[in-house]
């Protein structure tokens, strides 16, 4: 494919349009400089679009819907100038003043500045079986597949929020909802966890692994392993979900910015700022333990304000004047 | 403007099992987030591939044809050729990624 690269040098390219990327879109475009955002072609929104009701963000009293949340994002971010592309990143060259993101379609795009907001990916359990079965009654999303499952058993696997947020929708279609996680508590914030406990159509197995999804052309049940004991049973079930949580999507930066141990972009203390100037990060992929959609919108503020004072310094005001002048003289 | 038309239960057979061209079924509802983001993508391929007929069927109102197909994950998009279903697509992708693993038919 050829490759078409724009004239155009940004300010800032924003990677990412979940709610690190469009606040991160919102300041930077309130500021004046234009951000161009890379906002993917079917995960635009990022994470909150497969949510339902989103009942912690600050702000919104009755609670929000995720999708809603992320149209609203985007709005706010397009009312002060930002600029969408529904396309992916393939690439990024991050060395240098000048940084390139290569899109899908082969376009590249230029900027002085960059933030990577390009959140997390669903962890898989990592059987064979998962994946073969995967859209036969494997899934990563209650709220696109719960349907199908209407008076059926279904398994949950974790322990965490989304787990129990998965669980507790599933309710609506499922006969039994069962959770198996690996501890004998739940990671899951009191409210969420009480919720769940005290929901009559889910139960728990503790202490336990899905060791093996079965069935031939479609789930008909998992192995479970009890960790303490050993002992390996058979559950039926048609469904099973997946939500052991998200491992930082770093594919795309791989080998030009440092990473941490846990697999985050690594930043500069409290700042968005990697170990490359003008590459900053936002949100889930610096993240290893908050994790939130409001930490990530703060974190997407952090690294707009940096790319601010980063451009702010990298450019003298002389330069400016100049280039005024030069403006000035070829119009006379 | 939408050129993807919607299919049913009753219409399946006629416009799909029995359409000339091989035909590319998106299996969505309307409560689905990726479903959403999917529906534009093949919208574009219906415009810009004559050779294949691109439908939707909404898994709420058309529960046999979706049960039929075993369908248990969406958006599924399936392809079906002289009435055999020949390619299964599952999740919402990228464009260029759903031309590519549908190339053979486009």
């Amino acid at each position: 494919m050829p490759a078409i690269e724009s004239d155009t040098i940004h300010d800032v390219i924003i990677v990412g349009s979940g709610p690190a990327g469009y606040t991160a879109a919102v300041y930077t475009a309130r500021a004046n400089l234009k951000p161009l955002v890379i906002a993917g072609s079917v995960e635009t929104g990022g994470e909150l679009m497969k949510t339902t009701e989103v009942e912690n963000f600050p702000g919104f009293p009755e609670g929000i819907m995720g999708p809603e949340l992320m149209a609203n994002l985007q709005q706010q971010a397009e009312r002060f100038g930002a600029e969408l592309l529904y396309e992916d990143a393939t690439a990024v060259e991050l060395e240098g003043q000048i940084k390139k993101v290569i899109l899908l379609d082969g376009t590249i795009h230029r900027a002085r500045s960059i933030i990577l907001a390009t959140g997390s990916a669903y962890r898989e359990l990592g059987l064979e079986n998962e994946t073969r079965l995967s859209g036969h009654g494997v899934s990563w999303c209650a709220t696109c597949d719960g349907f199908f499952f209407r008076e059926q058993d279904i398994v949950v696997v974790g322990g965490g929020d989304s787990a129990m947020e998965e669980a507790l929708f599933l309710t609506k279609f499922a006969s039994k909802v069962t959770v198996v996680h690996r501890r004998e508590s739940l990671r899951a914030s009191k409210i969420m966890a009480d919720r769940a406990m005290a929901h009559p159509k889910i139960e728990f197995v503790w202490n336990s692994e899905v060791a093996d999804v079965l069935g031939d052309a479609k789930v008909d049940g998992v192995l479970l392993r009890n960790l303490v004991t050993g002992e390996e049973s058979k559950l039926a079930a048609t469904g099973v979900f997946v939500a052991i949580g998200n491992d930082p999507r770093t594919a795309l930066v791989q080998g030009q910015v440092d990473i941490t141990a846990e697999g985050t972009i690594a930043v500069e203390g409290r700042s968005s700022r990697t170990n490359l100037p003008g590459v900053f990060a936002a949100g889930d992929v610096l993240d290893p333990t908050y994790r939130q959609a409001v930490t990530a919108a703060g974190s997407g503020c952090v690294a707009a304000l940096d790319v601010e004072h980063f451009l702010g310094a990298a450019v003298p005001v002389y330069e400016e004047a100049s280039a005024a002048a030069e403006n000035s003289s070829v119009s006379a | 403007m939408s050129n993807v038309n919607a299919v049913t239960d009753a219409s399946f057979e006629a416009d799909v099992l029995q359409s000339d061209k091989p035909v590319i079924v998106d299996f969505w509802a309307e409560w689905c987030g990726p479903c959403r983001m999917l529906s534009p993508i093949l919208d574009q391929i219906a415009q810009e591939h004559d050779s294949v007929k691109v439908v939707k069927v909404d898994v709420d109102e058309n529960q046999a044809i979706a049960a039929k197909y075993g369908i248990t994950s969406i958006p599924a998009v399936y392809v079906f050729k002289d009435g055999e279903h020949v390619a299964t697509s599952i999740g919402a992708k990228p464009k260029q990624i759903i031309e590519k693993e549908f190339a053979e038919y486009l």
